[in-house]
């Protein structure tokens, strides 16, 4: 453990896991809050036109990716709210669209390598530099002071949108902002866990943490530390087994969501045993019989001896 | 010359459409301070639509609203406002409690400032109105549907609105939570609340009613003091005796509309 730490590129690699790990699900709480669990994927596809555009130009392809992403965020977002019938189609557009655009600028640039894209797609957290962790602080930073200082309003807005504007909150401008978070979250988190797996930081650690939680605050304190941790363990398993780290934080993550799902039911019994319960320990009142006539026969497979009305309540 | 103090609601010639439909074609609603006004018609005649109009939700193609004597543009006020949308489900994809639910009820009043004692206060009150206090810590998941609907009211009370509007608050409600709607309405009339409700009949609200505008197709069919007994009136066969007979071509006109 000692010998892994010793390394810059291992400590830069940890130092990027925890920031990945708190801002991702911070961010994704509130998605998976309005059912749009899936629209860090989205995002995702999107990016990669920014980072082909990066290599195209030369450029930082993660300043590209978050330029990009803002924009493809903000046509989601106008898209969402209209309202719009056809709006899965119109993202299903957006999203096809900016991943073929991605692999085409690539193929174009003169980085075209076969393993350039590559670390995009996965992540490539053990070749973070000192300049992109930098870039990474600044973003993540600016994304936890969002996401938590606003806690209230987004709360509010992703839980019932029509009832936040009624309280003069401003519900689109909130929205834009949550979506041009969720954007810059993705491009943060795309040299750790790549751009196909983002959406799994963003979603797992809050489906895992509201296993256990009843309300809205745990479940962030809950994500955010399952994110931290999964992140952390990640990337030391990927040091010791030489396996890609994004994929093992992944693993790691739906491991942790199915053993939380397995104690959720215990838990939740174990909780109500303390509370008082009114209600009888079993149904013992005795229903006035119906039709005594009948009395024996429904319920019973013998056809012989059942009343010549009793098949209709089989 | 105008009244000493505007009313809660003016809406006036309303006209809006939906999805190219036109829903509201010239809607005129006031309600006044310390009024309990019922929005009654059959489904798609306009009624959600208003509500919708009078929170800013659905734009005016034509007409105007008035929110306390202020246009809608220059109306800044949305503390004084308590809205309960029609719902079926106070929860969303993420756990939440009870009681951070009808916390938002409070954002008007605190916005970016930290959420204060007298903001727990209000919604320790709004609780205990509609009888929810002990679920405070619960998840609104695990609730029954009316309790649901009592938190979305509680999430309304929280800002100690000076006008309530509520759409459809009595949908898929238990017996014993309309009783404690009844009551919560009570409570707020007396504190001088106006009510603005959105009904599919009046049922047991229906002594707290002043005034039932009733809309057919989107246009005000009826503007009067609420009919008795409207469900019981538009049951087949029933023996229509009318206690006192100087309105009774008003009850006659009114229950066809309904109907």
């Amino acid at each position: 453990m000692t010998e892994m730490l010793s390394y810059d590129f291992m400590q830069r690699a940890l130092i990027a896991a925890v920031l990945v790990g708190i801002t991702a699900p911070a961010v994704g709480i509130y998605l998976v809050q309005r059912r749009q669990a899936l629209m860090g994927d989205g995002m995702g596809h999107v990016a990669m036109t920014g980072v082909g555009l990066g290599f195209i130009f030369q450029t930082s392809p993660v300043w590209m990716a978050v330029l990009v992403c803002v924009l493809g965020a903000v046509t989601m977002e106008l898209v969402r709210s209209r309202g719009n019938q056809r709006g899965d189609i119109a993202l299903a557009m957006l999203f096809y669209g900016g991943m073929a655009c991605g692999k085409l600028l690539v193929s174009k640039s003169a980085q075209a390598g076969a393993g350039s894209l590559e670390s995009y797609l996965w992540g490539s957290i053990l070749t973070v530099s000192p300049a992109d962790l930098a870039t990474i602080a600044a973003l993540g930073a600016v994304v936890v002071a969002v996401t938590l200082g606003l806690r209230r309003q987004l709360f509010a807005i992703c839980q019932d949108e029509d009832f936040a504007k009624v309280t003069g909150v401003p519900v689109r401008l909130l929205n834009l902002l949550l979506a041009v978070m969720a954007a810059v979250t993705v491009t943060v988190a795309m040299r750790v866990v790549g751009l196909l797996l983002v959406s799994a930081l963003m979603v797992v650690p809050v489906a895992a943490a509201q296993q256990l939680t009843r309300s809205f605050a745990a479940t962030q304190a809950g994500a955010i530390a399952v994110g931290v941790i999964v992140a952390l363990a990640g990337v030391t398993g990927s040091y010791q087994l030489d396996v890609p780290s994004g994929p093992a934080i992944v693993l790691l993550a739906i491991a942790v969501f199915a053993v939380f799902s397995a104690i959720a039911a215990p838990l939740a019994r174990r909780r109500h045993r303390g509370t008082p319960d009114a209600a009888p320990k079993v149904c013992d009142v005795r229903l006035p019989d119906p039709e005594p006539a009948a009395t024996g026969a429904p319920g019973r497979a013998d056809a012989a001896t059942r009343a010549p009305g009793a098949g209709l309540a089989q | 010359m105008t009244p000493p103090t505007p009313p809660a609601v003016r809406l006036h010639d309303a006209v809006a459409s939906r999805g190219g439909r036109p829903v509201l074609r010239g809607v005129d609603l006031t309600v006044r301070p310390g009024e309990v006004v019922a929005l009654l018609g059959a489904n798609g005649s306009g009624k959600s639509t208003t509500v919708k109009a009078v929170t800013g939700a659905v734009p005016l193609e034509h007409g105007g609203l008035e929110l306390f004597g202020a246009p809608l543009a220059r109306f800044r006020a949305w503390h004084r406002i308590g809205y309960v949308p029609q719902r079926t489900t106070a929860a969303s994809g993420v756990p939440a409690t009870v009681r951070e639910v009808v916390s938002t009820g409070r954002l008007p009043l605190h916005r970016l400032l930290p959420f204060r004692r007298a903001d727990r206060t209000a919604v320790d009150r709004a609780l205990a109105a509609v009888g929810m206090l002990d679920r405070a810590g619960d998840g609104v998941a695990d609730l029954s549907g009316g309790q649901q609907q009592r938190v979305l009211i509680a999430r309304a009370l929280a800002g100690s609105p000076d006008l309530l509007i509520m759409d459809e608050p009595m949908a898929g409600v238990d017996a014993a939570s309309q009783q404690v709607l009844a009551d919560t309405l009570r409570a707020e009339v007396a504190r001088g609340a106006a009510v603005l409700l959105v009904l599919h009949e009046l049922g047991p609200l229906e002594p707290l009613i002043d005034r039932a505008v009733v809309l057919r197709d989107g246009c005000v069919a009826h503007d009067g003091p609420p009919v008795p007994n409207t469900g019981l009136h538009a049951l087949p066969g029933h023996d229509h005796v009318h206690p006192h007979a100087d309105h009774g071509h008003d009850h006659e006109r009114i229950r066809g509309l309904l109907s």
